[in-house]
Parts: structure tokens; C-alpha cells; sequence
């Protein structure tokens, strides 16, 4: 019994890591997007990425997923998803890369915003472009301050992948559960707690690392 | 023929007028040290010469050639812009140096990335640099493990790196303690007799008598007097100036 909940637990923590790591690949980079939007001269722009920051920080994730997951169907009568496990599936990443991306854009300006404008100006004076001023000198200053709100994020998110469950996408919690109707036992879904510990604590080592790695100065 | 020529330069920050139409040139060679009290529009005409901020009226000629023209240029144009800038190079009071670097990287990025020269021959003249501002043995250090004084040499050999033609210092000395002043002096100092074209905004008037060929007073966005180190501090016409000079000279 006990190697049938780890081999089915297993599984459906590979879907959890699949959700946690595709997250990660899709608002990473579209959160900085989402960030230079917020920050941008041109009112509209930053007028839409200011909302729909709000809309995406002020309501649940979890209504979020069913109104993505629903919401085409019940506007235009027709699932954009399709009834299989992979368009809800697909229906989760938009969802949560969206979501996350909010977080991460709001992170990214405030480390962005930080950086002294000396720094900016030094980079211009040499003759540098904006460019290579934002990648080459003021990015990894932002890395380094954004690490620990980053890394809280990052926990958030490998929790927040049990939400994927509300419109039927299997992952680690609805593979314990399962057990609590077919073999009426609960300790299975008392042990996804574990698989969670040991992910977010290897995510604690890797921040911790990073940290470190960018020790080396100060700024 | 003057290296750099400045007609009617003027720049205001909304209701603020901070430059009334400043006019100066300089020759090649030259050093040029403006003094005068906070607010007077010192670090404002430093920033218009960079291109840090933009004059809305007035011209600024380096080796002949007009590079900018108020309300005419157009700043918005910036591949034009960052290659008039290269005329000048500027030293900051805040050093501002790139923390994620080590010294040799912070001498050599900027015209690595702008490919100003083969890896080799940049190495080679970045070590030269570092070594005119005495820091070879610093060549692997970060800015957070220099003092403030090194750090500042650090600028000023980076500055140097891009070949400005007149190089700009904005108050060097005024975030650093007085015994750290002087080997930023000094340097600037050894600077001169390489023959480079400064502009010193400073308050240290002993160096800007002894090492400027020109002075120039400013107060409030003008140029209040103008002259030789003797005329300005020996023999200033101005009322402001004397009063300024006075209070600088009082002892506590």
C-alpha cells in the first residue's frame, strides 16, 4: 500500500513541478514586460498594466482559473479549452502566468526603481545605450535585491499549484485526496505536505545560494 | 581655435531659471575651474555639456564643429546624441562606479560593449590608466572594498578610457574626507600636465588656484566673473565674488 501512495503521489507531483516550472518559464519574462508597462511615459500604457495588475493581485487566483477555465464558454457558447486534460491544463499555465507575472512586474519595479539614477547617468556619460545600460549594468543590481521577495514568491507558487484542481487538472493534493474515496484512508493527503516541505526547502537552499553567489558586492 | 565654445547657454526648470546665458570657451589644454556657492547653476551647466540635461537655448562648439543647438537639436534623436556626448566625459561627486564590477571591468566596459578597440588593446590601455591613477594593485577589487578617494580614481581613469575631449569633474572631492582629498587632487593635477582639457566644478579653491588656467565665478545662473586664477581671486571686480571668496576664506 504504502509504495502504491508514493508511486501515485509521485505522479501527480510531477504535474505539480510541470505547473511550478512553466509558471516560472512564461511570467519570469513577461512580468518584466508587464514592469516596463507600469513604469512607461505613455499614460495608456501604464494605465493598462497598472489594471491589470490590480485585477490580477486583488482577486483570487483560484476564481481566476474559473473564469479562464469557463468564462469563453459560458460568454460565446464554445469551450476555447476543449474538454481534455490538456486544454485544461493549458487553461491553468495561462491563468497562473498571468497571475504570477502581476506579482513579479510589481517586484521587478521596485528593484528597478531602487537603482540610483547615478548609475543610470554613469552608464550614459560613457556613451552606452539604454540598452546595454539596463542589461549590462543595472539588471544584475536588481537581481540581487529582488532575491528574498523572489524567493517568497517562488514558495507561494509551488503551493498555489494545488489550485490547477478546482477545474479538474490532476496534480500532487487530488492524488492524495483520491485516496480518501477509494480506500477511505487520509494519511495519503496528510504526506503531500511532505513533498511540498522538501520542494520548498530545496527552493530555500537555491535562494540561499544565489544570495550568495551575489555577495560579492554591495550596492 | 577654441576646443570648446559655449554661446548663450540656457536652462530652466519650469518657473526656475538656472542658467541665464552662460558664454565661456576654452583651448585645448585648458583648465577650467568654475566655483561659486550651491544653487548657482554649476552642476546644471556640467550636466547640459553631457547631454544630462538639455539647454533650451543657446549652442555648445567642440573642435569647431556645432554639437548642439537649443531648440534645433533634436533630443530626441539618440544615436546622435550618445555620439556628441563621447566630446565630453564626466567625473561625478557620487563616483557612481558599477558595484557588480571589479576596477579593470569598470575601466574597460564601456568601450568593450561599444567596440572601441580589440579586447587586447583595451586591456592594455585600461592597465595603463588604472596605473596613472595608482590602483594597479587594485585591479581585481569591487568598488565596496575601495575607499572613497580610490573609488573616485577609478572614475576618473573610466572616464578617461573613452578619449574624451574634454573631461568634466562634478565637485571630485566633495563626498570624500579631507585626507582622501588629496590623491584625487593630485591626479587631477597629473591629468593637466598630460595636456587633457578640463572643467572642474570645485570648492576646493586652493587646487583651483593652483592648477586652473581660467576661473570662472557663477552665481546665480550667470557667469559673475571671469578671468585668470589672479584676477578672479586676487583682484575680483564683482561684489558676489568678494563676498563669496571672503566667506570661503573664513576661518571657524
Amino acid at each position: 500500500m504504502f509504495q502504491e501512495v508514493i508511486l501515485s503521489l509521485s505522479s501527480g507531483f510531477v504535474v505539480t513541478i510541470e505547473i511550478f516550472f512553466l509558471t516560472l518559464l512564461g511570467s519570469l519574462p513577461l512580468g518584466l514586460v508587464i514592469s516596463f508597462g507600469s513604469m512607461s511615459r505613455f499614460f495608456p500604457i501604464r494605465m493598462i498594466s497598472r489594471f491589470l495588475v490590480w485585477i490580477m493581485r486583488g482577486t483570487p487566483l483560484l476564481l481566476q482559473l474559473i473564469v479562464i477555465y469557463y468564462g469563453p464558454g459560458l460568454l460565446f457558447g464554445n469551450n476555447i479549452w476543449g474538454g481534455s486534460g490538456t486544454g485544461r491544463f493549458i487553461a491553468v499555465m495561462v491563468a497562473f502566468i498571468i497571475n504570477y507575472a502581476c506579482y513579479f512586474s510589481e517586484i521587478y519595479r521596485g528593484g528597478i526603481e531602487s537603482i540610483s539614477k547615478g548609475q543610470y547617468e554613469a552608464g550614459q556619460v560613457l556613451g552606452l545605450t539604454k540598452r546595454q545600460i539596463f542589461f549590462k549594468i543595472v539588471l544584475l543590481q536588481v537581481i540581487k535585491r529582488i532575491i528574498p521577495p523572489m524567493g517568497n514568491e517562488f514558495i507561494n507558487l509551488i503551493k498555489d499549484t494545488s489550485l490547477a484542481r478546482v477545474i479538474a487538472v490532476y496534480e500532487l493534493i487530488w492524488a492524495g485526496q483520491a485516496f480518501i474515496k477509494s480506500d477511505g484512508i487520509i494519511w495519503p493527503l496528510l504526506t503531500t505536505a511532505i513533498f511540498y516541505l522538501l520542494f520548498s526547502g530545496l527552493l530555500t537552499i537555491f535562494f540561499a545560494w544565489v544570495e550568495k553567489k551575489l555577495g560579492y558586492f554591495s550596492s | 581655435m577654441a576646443i570648446l565654445e559655449v554661446k548663450n547657454l540656457k536652462k530652466s526648470f519650469g518657473k526656475t531659471t538656472v542658467l541665464k546665458g552662460i558664454n565661456f570657451s576654452l583651448e585645448k589644454g585648458e583648465v577650467l575651474a568654475i566655483i561659486g556657492s550651491s544653487g548657482g547653476g554649476k552642476t546644471t551647466l556640467l550636466r547640459c555639456l553631457n547631454f544630462l540635461e538639455f539647454a533650451h537655448e543657446g549652442t555648445i562648439t567642440v573642435g569647431g564643429q556645432t554639437i548642439y543647438e537649443g531648440g534645433v537639436t533634436d533630443i530626441h534623436n539618440e544615436v546622435e546624441i550618445r555620439e556628441n556626448r563621447l566630446h565630453f566625459g564626466l567625473v561625478f561627486q557620487s563616483f557612481n562606479l558599477f558595484p557588480q564590477y571589479n576596477v579593470l571591468e569598470n575601466v574597460r566596459l564601456a568601450p568593450t560593449l561599444l567596440k572601441k578597440g580589440t579586447p587586447d588593446q583595451l586591456e592594455k590601455r585600461a592597465l595603463q590608466l588604472i596605473e596613472r591613477v595608482g590602483l594597479s594593485d587594485k585591479l581585481e577589487s569591487y568598488p565596496c572594498q575601495l575607499s572613497g578617494g580610490q573609488q573616485q580614481r577609478v572614475a576618473i581613469a573610466r572616464a578617461l578610457m573613452m578619449e574624451p575631449d574634454i573631461l568634466c569633474f562634478d565637485e571630485p572631492t566633495s563626498a570624500l574626507d579631507p585626507e582622501l582629498t588629496g590623491e584625487v587632487l593630485k591626479v587631477i593635477k597629473g591629468l593637466k600636465d598630460s595636456d587633457s582639457t578640463m572643467i572642474v566644478v570645485t570648492h576646493e579653491m586652493e587646487f583651483a588656484k593652483g592648477v586652473a588656467d581660467k576661473v570662472i565665478f557663477m552665481a546665480d545662473g550667470q557667469i559673475e566673473e571671469m578671468g585668470t586664477p589672479e584676477e578672479v581671486f586676487d583682484h575680483p571686480k564683482s561684489e558676489k565674488t568678494k563676498a563669496f571668496l571672503q566667506k570661503s576664506q573664513e576661518k571657524i
